[in-house]
């Protein structure tokens, strides 16, 4: 970086020339696109329609456009040095203190005491619950993405495969949320190895082409099946998660004790000490779904950490690095490959059935391709293979369309806006930086 | 001057090669080449570039089909017929290794990592695919214990083990030519197939590689066929030698032998004219 600035220094006159050639050409670009766009409006006019112009709106883009282009192409010389560095000192010393020593416990806390905070209400602990459903997501595709290097832009048909094995055997069988969710992960995973089997031997590209048509022919299958998935009305009344066997409610069916009465022997006593009453309260279940989505979640976590470093975690990252030398050495791609596909499929199909449970409704409109971007959008801004990075990415996608309620419109420019952001400074993702899986020698600092 | 025995396994031979013709399209890479390496030998394949030399390797180790020819492996007391096999099988149970011509390491995993994935399918055995593994299994853990220590052997042999948690993809080149060997190595290989070890090293270096693949075929009875264009590696270890042009075989034998048959120096050469200077010097090089 330095090197870069003392070199651009003296040439500074030439800088800006550069710089202001580039943003004429970007603003350029920006007035053909928005000629059309913006330039030309239709309007309803006492019955008919006119078409009027709108040729400033076309220049104030064009304007923007080269404002900004100039403000970039200035700063990649100088501003944007010091601002890449820095980001890249704190994350690589996130990255260095390393998921495990400081900032990994340092969350989880967070994440455990969240609900009980003074500023925690409903919609916090709720929108919790949805980012940790993204974590969760995020760090089961990371092993497909991140480990593997299979880039897979259809993972939503797992997460739907999940979401619909577990509604259709509640509705169906009767059987509880914690007997379908390991029978949601098995079915999922088995999607996987069907999945995976034609299309593994692709690569790169082709294989991202392949899975995007297998993700939309899932959700397609899902809508049109009227009989058995209930079409584009999805599927209802799905029902809750019990706490052990106690169902969450103001009452319960015959035979069986509601949440707050199972536990009164136990709150009673502790709400007395606080002045307080312990009855039934709506957030009960929201609590209990965002500790069981915080298990889930943990759980992916650990099962990924150590399963990198097992045999088939350093198989999947070498198959990343270089499939030929992989075959060379004995190792088998195929099966390597669909061990990665399926276990990334199987979490999916955990969130998915946790999805369902939660919403106590399924539709194939939760399922577009838009949520598979954005699962893939969160391992790649992260940093692929990084867990904490993972964690940042959901929060940061997750959150900000949260925040950008109010002007609702602007919600997914604000997410482009973002990832651009974050591409030209930190392309890496924003936690890099790769642990070894073992090492010889202890590890001097 | 021709390999005896075409058709039957010699006795002694540990892989045979008979009539294999390799074609692409209209280019015959490869034209009606039979030899055979004998077990515990140095075995080199010479010839100038192009001549089908890396495409023989690729052939033998399962990423060619080979348009004809056999191919036959004799390894713990059966022969494996590798043209019919499946490329990863060939290493897994017919037990070749190979390197590559342009180095192919696991660039962003560390020295000693590249070691462990080459003892992949022993681990994942021993790691009750990753079920024993998960839970930490004692059985696991000395089976890691044991790799580790296996890696370290071959590191101490290339001179890697200071370097084992770098980065392999950083390593200067030489130490990525000796951790692929080190990394075929380590895959308990039967037969080691190199292609073109030496290229890029300094002489030091290369005499260094010339004793490490002594070792190799002495201390650890393994068979190595070699590719090489550096004659003061080829001519001084060598047991036998094989020469490509243009596909097909024009010579072979002891290195004595080769290096005065008219047609090596033809085929080196061009038409009757005189040695270029290096090359007669390389072709000394090795007396
Ligand atoms: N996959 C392929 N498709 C088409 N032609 C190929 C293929 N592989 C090799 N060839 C051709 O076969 C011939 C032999 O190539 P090969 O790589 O075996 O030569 P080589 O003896 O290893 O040469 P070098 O010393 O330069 O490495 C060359 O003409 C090459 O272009
Ligand atoms: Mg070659």
């Amino acid at each position: 970086m330095a090197t870069v600035t003392e070199a651009s220094t003296p040439h500074r006159g030439t800088d800006v020339i550069t710089a202001a050639k580039e943003a004429a050409i970007a603003a350029g670009v920006m007035a053909v696109l928005a000629l059309p766009l913006i330039g030309f409006i239709l309007v309803d006019v006492a019955g008919g329609v006119t078409l009027r112009t709108r040729f400033g709106g076309v220049l104030t883009a064009a304007a923007i456009v080269f404002v900004g282009r100039f403000v970039i192409a200035m700063l990649r010389g100088r501003g944007a040095g010091p601002i890449a560095h820095l980001t890249g000192l704190v994350t690589r010393r996130v990255a260095g203190w390393g998921a495990g020593r400081f900032v990994g416990p340092a969350l989880v806390g967070f994440a455990v005491v969240l609900p009980v905070l003074p500023f925690s209400d409903r919609y916090i602990i709720d929108l919790g619950t949805s980012v940790l459903i993204y974590v969760m997501l995020g760090w089961g595709l990371n092993v497909v993405v991140g480990l593997a290097g299979l880039l897979d832009l259809g993972y939503v048909a797992f997460y739907a495969v999940g979401a619909y094995s577990f509604a259709l055997l509640a509705l169906h069988f009767d059987l509880s949320f914690w007997a379908c969710l390991p029978l949601a992960g098995v079915f999922a995973a088995l999607f996987g190895i069907i999945l995976g089997f034609p299309v593994l031997r692709l690569r790169g590209d082709y294989l991202a082409i392949v899975t995007l048509g297998f993700g939309e022919i899932i959700r397609i299958v899902l809508l049109n099946w009227q009989d058995f998935t209930g079409g584009p009305n999805g599927l209802s009344s799905i029902p809750r998660p019990s706490f052990f066997g106690a169902p969450i409610g103001r009452s319960a069916p015959e035979g069986q004790t509601p949440f707050h009465e199972f536990v009164a022997p136990v709150m009673e006593p502790i709400a007395a000490l606080f002045g307080g009453e312990w009855g039934f309260d709506a957030i009960h279940r929201i609590v209990w779904l965002y500790y069981i989505i915080l298990a889930l979640a943990l759980v992916t976590n650990v099962f990924t950490l150590r399963i990198r470093r097992l045999p088939v975690g350093r198989a999947w990252e070498a198959l990343r690095e270089d499939e030929i030398a992989c075959r060379s050495l004995g190792i088998n791609p195929t099966n390597t490959k669909l061990s990665a596909f399926a276990i990334g499929a199987m979490f999916a199909g955990f969130a998915g059935a946790f999805f369902s449970a939660r919403q106590g409704f399924v539709s194939p409109e939760s399922f577009t391709y838009i949520e598979s971007a954005v699962i893939l959008a969160i391992v790649v801004l992260g940093g692929m293979g990084s867990q904490i990075g993972v964690v940042v990415a959901a929060a940061f996608l997750i959150l900000i369309p949260e925040f950008g309620r109010d002007f609702a419109q602007y919600r997914m420019l604000l997410f482009g806006l973002a990832m651009v952001l974050v591409m030209i400074w930190r392309p890496q993702g924003l936690v890099s930086g790769r642990e070894p899986s073992v090492r010889l020698h202890a590890e001097r600092r | 001057m021709q390999d005896a025995a075409h058709g039957a396994l010699a006795p002694d031979a540990i892989l045979t090669v008979d009539h294999l013709t390799m074609r692409f399209g209209g280019l015959t890479a490869v034209d009606d080449v039979s030899f055979s390496v004998r077990d515990r030998s140095i075995t080199s394949i010479i010839g100038p570039n192009g001549a089908g030399k890396t495409t023989v390797f690729n052939c033998l180790t399962g990423f060619y089909k080979p348009t004809i020819g056999r191919l036959a492996l004799r390894h713990g007391g059966a022969v494996h017929l590798l043209e019919r096999m499946e490329g990863f099988r060939i290493c897994k149970e017919a037990r070749v290794a190979r390197t590559f011509q342009n180095i192919r390491l696991f660039g962003a995993m560390t020295v000693l990592e590249n070691l462990m994935v080459a003892q992949h399918n022993r681990l994942m055995v021993a790691s009750g695919f990753s079920l024993l593994g998960l839970f930490g299994a004692a059985s696991f853990r000395a089976a890691e214990r044991a790799a580790i220590d296996k890696a370290r052997f071959w590191l101490d042999r290339v001179g890697l083990t200071d370097r084992a948690d770098w980065e392999a993809g950083n390593l200067p080149y030489g130490d990525q030519r000796r951790l692929e060997i080190a990394r075929a190595m380590c895959t308990d290989p039967a037969l080691l197939c190199l292609d073109e070890p030496a290229a890029g090293l300094n002489p030091r270096e290369s005499a260094s590689l010339n004793d490490l693949l002594r070792t190799i075929r002495d201390s650890h009875g393994i068979a190595v066929l070699l590719i090489e264009h550096d004659m003061s590696v080829v001519m001084e270890i060598s047991d036998h030698i094989i020469v490509l042009d243009y596909g097909r075989k024009i010579a072979s034998g002891s290195p004595e032998n080769v290096r005065n048959d008219p047609a090596v120096i033809r085929a080196y050469l061009g038409e009757e004219e005189a040695l270029p200077p290096e090359i007669a010097a390389d072709l000394e090089g090795g007396r």
